[in-house]
């Protein structure tokens, strides 16, 4: 009996020894793995601390030219820099009024100092704050510096890539804004609801993605259709009608016969139309969903999710807008690029990233951020069909434009309509090359400008010319 | 130059008290308290150690001589502390002595660093607590008359407990505690005590069912009144104490099935019930929702967890003031954050291994009565040890109770040495039984072996030792 029940006070012992090793667990596994996203919360009081005594460290390009750096003065009172302005406003960001782009998504690691010893007592000495940690980027100046140009007065956004990899190589998005003046034209730009120039409009902007789209439901069709979509054929007469809603192609032009490869090339919004009708509506809700729609993204910096919701219940005119990228489909170009990435990378999506590595001032890496897939988009064979498909657009379709260049190049046009007035449309364009082992996968929108071929395929012909040439 | 103390200090602590927690479980190797000695006295090194570096980095830090004058007081009182045990009480547990007076050094050091007012406060009231908390190991050993009690202890804890009730000032929307010509006293912690007394007295005299029916309904009112008080955790805790009690007293694994399944039916009819439990679950699930209000406290305490990584930040390098309730309730996310993880970890392991010493010490002892005291103070401490922990890490939902020896607090401090102290009484009973049966054991032997000689048959004492050794 006694021995008994000494041996149910060794169970209890034993007990809350397991529910004390388990909460130890809990405990540092929480506090290691969180520390980074708590110290960057506003209500915490110690990134006050670590700003006092740290002096905020310097983000490098990928080709070491400074994008931000602290300049201290003689009475100690520091003054944030851009060298470059307004070219890396939204990606790089700034670092005071709230944080933004790369100055917030890597603030802990500017803010903190792993400084020698030895040159922490130093300074501690003479008085001065420690050296803080630098961030390299993967961006590249020169190819920045062309999208920058490249879009001129206009609205929009550029984003360029490396799909082998998911280094963000440029990020540009214009209205901008410069970050040296951010103090002075805070208010200014807050007034300023309507332009919205603060919004990073590659991670943020939501659009109608228009032809562009056609990607996905190209994808979608040939999933469905994997043996019989090359016998597929559609006589276009420039307009597409079911029941009392019709659609209209480009400028209503006429493509007349086509096939699969040709509807796709000529962007005929006719041929699409009648391609979604036929598409499963809860295979196709998969597809979205397979293709990051809907849903948070796994990326180190802000971003707005795209959006577009199919299912069995969702009405014929609805479909046939989807279809094509029009109605209510929203998406950011970020979005359109890894979709264009994953193509590019025989299905594969890589994580796109901005931060290379951390080093201290001195140049000890400290924090290296490694390569890594994010999720297989598609099937190889998927991604395959597909980049004949846009290579077919440059080839014969309505990316002409980038045809005839030292290396080979594939994407997708798109003239997203975002009012009732026919004549405006978002210019699109999103591609790669070159096609045989793709280096740059490019995204482009310019707000008004008119039709993807004529004003986006130039832009990212520039890009392609620049890195290639 | 101080920076080169502060950055090596944070190192030299942490391998220090990692030595010295290596140590409290390298205790459990040995059976007697004879051959644990050398142990003992790495501890007492490694404790001055501690103690000593903290303050070394404290006076750097802050450059003011007085904290080196603290210093040495409370040094001198540690050091007699565990003179004066040893040499009153040569029989005494020299483990939980020396985890007392190691915790109570953390609990000096981080009260330093966060008031210097409360940490000199502290100080008197440890300083008075412990000269008075010292006797009761002899009143332990000597009055018998403690197991009759039964129904005395009932009626005072609750008597206590309803005086709060009615009486009692609200202190963060609990009313805990009442003051006497200034002095604040918070009854549920000394209650606990007393509730133990009561549960062991009147399990250890019989454990029918009706005799359990008639403790539950005692131990009810005890953990309605904490409830109508608002004081949850000390409420969960009277639970807990109650259904383990129950479950060792008996034997049957049925009460802990009930116990358990009560418990849960109690917890979910509080959550439906009371709106400031419901906050304080919200609060715990996604702290970062409401972190203006009921999230604010834990997300504090979080970001301090989080910011000292495994060295901590070190003394007066953080910001752990920042914190509600930094002294009292929340003195784990202070530790952690300035002392670092794996310091405040062993500071747990430590806890850890004074509740192991408690059960071992319950499962040697063999009148019934003193076997159910220590196991229900060791459940009371350990419960409570869990409870502020959890809570500050978001382990389990904040309940507002204080990490014993370590938090401010003049009733929590008195009240743990008192149960502290009473273990040690309850080791030395220990050791006069073992004494009584060794006695018995060698006259059994003796006569056992004339008469084998006298016989000339051998006999067998395997079996016996086997026995003895339980």
């Amino acid at each position: 009996m006694r021995k008994k029940r000494n041996k149910q006070i060794l169970a209890v012992t034993y007990l809350f020894v397991a529910v004390f090793l388990g909460m130890m667990g809990y405990t540092c596994h929480y506090a290691i793995t969180h520390q980074q996203e708590l110290i960057n919360n506003s209500y915490n009081s110690r990134q006050e601390i670590l700003v006092a005594q740290n002096t905020r460290g310097t983000i490098y390009a990928d080709g070491r030219q400074v994008l931000a750096r602290t300049q201290t003065d003689e009475d100690g009172k520091e003054t944030r820099e851009y060298p470059y302005g307004n070219m890396f406003s939204h990606v790089v960001g700034y670092a005071s009024n709230g944080r933004y782009g790369i100055e917030a998504s890597a603030n802990y690691y500017l803010i903190n100092s792993n400084a020698k010893l030895s040159e922490k007592v130093a300074n501690d000495m003479a008085g001065l704050k420690y050296p803080g940690d630098n961030v390299v980027t993967t961006l590249d100046v020169d190819l920045q510096q062309i999208a920058y140009d490249s879009l001129g007065i206009y609205k929009g956004a550029v984003i360029v890539t490396d799909p082998s990899t998911g280094r963000i190589l440029a990020m540009v998005s214009k209205p901008d804004f410069d970050p040296n003046e951010i103090e002075k034209i805070w208010d200014d730009l807050l007034e300023d609801q309507e332009s919205g120039v603060l919004l990073n409009r590659v991670t943020q902007g939501l659009y109608p993605p228009g032809s562009t789209f056609k990607i996905v439901t190209a994808l979608e069709y040939i999933r469905e259709n994997p043996d019989s979509y090359s016998q597929y054929s559609y006589q276009c007469n420039g307009r597409f009608t079911l029941g009392e809603e019709t659609i209209n192609c480009y400028h209503g032009t006429v493509h007349g016969y086509e096939d699969f490869g040709k509807s796709f090339a000529k962007s005929c919004n006719a041929s699409f139309a009648n391609i979604g009708m036929q598409l499963d509506r809860t295979k196709f809700a998969d597809t979205l969903e397979g293709l990051l729609f809907n849903q948070e993204l796994k990326v180190g910096f802000a971003y707005n999710q795209s959006k577009l919701v199919v299912d069995e219940n969702t009405e014929d005119a609805d479909m046939m807008q989807a279809a094509i990228g029009q109605g209510t489909t929203a998406v950011t170009p970020l979005q359109m690029n890894m979709i264009t990435c994953a193509i590019a990378n025989d299905g594969m999506l890589m994580k796109p990233y901005l931060v290379d590595h951390v080093e201290t001032h001195e140049g000890n890496v400290i924090k290296q951020f490694e390569t890594a897939s994010y999720k297989r988009l598609m099937s190889e064979k998927e991604a395959g069909v597909m980049n004949e498909l846009m290579q077919e657009v440059v080839k014969s379709g309505t990316g002409t434009k980038l045809s005839g260049a030292s290396y080979t190049a594939a994407g997708k046009t798109g003239s997203a309509e975002y009012n009732s007035v026919k004549t405006d449309s978002h210019a699109w364009f999103t591609g790669f090359a070159p096609v045989e082992d793709p280096e740059l996968c490019v995204t482009i929108i310019i707000e008004g400008a008119g039709s993807g071929g004529d004003y986006a395929v130039p832009i990212a012909r520039r890009i392609f010319d620049a890195y290639f040439e | 130059m101080e920076l080169y103390i502060t950055e090596l200090s944070k190192y030299v602590i942490t391998l220090f008290i990692a030595l010295y927690t290596l140590e409290c479980f390298l205790v459990f190797r040995f059976q007697e308290e004879e051959r644990r000695k050398g142990i003992y006295i790495r501890q007492n090194f490694l404790m001055f150690l501690v103690h000593f570096s903290c303050f070394l980095v404290i006076c750097f830090e802050t450059g003011k001589i007085e904290y080196l004058l603290f210093y040495i007081l409370q040094q001198i009182l540690l050091f007699a502390t565990i003179m004066l045990f040893r040499m009153i009480y040569p029989r005494g547990n020299r483990l939980i002595i020396n985890n007392l007076c190691m915790l109570l050094s953390i609990g000096f050091v981080i009260l330093s660093r966060l008031s210097y007012e409360r940490a000199i406060k502290q100080f008197f009231i440890v300083t008075v607590s412990l000269m008075m908390s010292m006797m009761i190991p002899y009143f332990i050993h000597k009055l018998k008359f403690l197991k009759s009690l039964t129904w005395v202890y009932a009626g005072v804890g609750i008597a206590a407990l309803g005086v709060v009730l009615i009486l009692g000032s609200v202190t963060y929307g609990s009313k805990i505690s009442y003051s006497i010509g200034g002095v604040t006293f918070q009854p549920s912690e000394f209650v606990k005590i007393i509730f133990v007394f009561f549960l062991a007295s009147a399990l250890s005299e019989s454990h029918d069912f009706l005799r359990v029916a008639v403790t539950a309904v005692l131990a009810g009112i005890h953990v309605l009144i904490l409830v109508a008080s608002k004081d949850l955790g000390s409420a969960l805790i009277f639970f807990i104490v109650y259904v383990m009690m129950v479950f060792i007293a008996t034997g049957q694994w049925v009460y802990l099935l009930l116990g358990v399944a009560g418990g849960s039916a109690a917890a979910v009819a509080a959550y439906q019930l009371f709106s400031h439990v419901q906050v304080r679950v919200q609060a715990w699930r996604d702290p970062f929702s409401c972190i203006d209000a009921a999230g604010f406290q834990i997300t504090q305490s979080l970001f301090g967890i989080s910011s000292g990584g495994w060295f901590g930040l070190g003394l007066f390098r953080g910001n752990p003031t920042a914190i509600p309730l930094v002294e009292a309730d929340f003195v784990f996310s202070a530790v952690a954050e300035e002392l670092g993880i794996v310091f405040s970890m062993c500071l747990i392991l430590i806890c850890l291994s004074c509740f192991i010493m408690f059960m071992n010490i319950a499962i040697k002892l063999q009148n019934e009565f003193y076997r159910l005291i220590a196991f229900g103070l060791g459940i009371t401490y350990i419960f409570q040890v869990f409870l502020t922990i959890g809570g500050g890490t978001k382990f389990i939902p904040m309940t507002g109770v204080t990490l014993p020896f370590i938090s401010y607090g003049g009733s929590s401090i008195l009240t743990s040495l008192i149960m502290f102290f009473i273990i040690e009484g309850l080791h030395i009973i220990r050791q006069d039984e073992g004494d009584r049966r060794a006695k018995k054991k060698r006259r059994r032997r003796r006569t056992e072996y004339e008469k084998a000689r006298d016989k000339e048959i051998e006999t067998d004492e395997a079996g016996e030792d086997e026995e003895e050794e339980e």
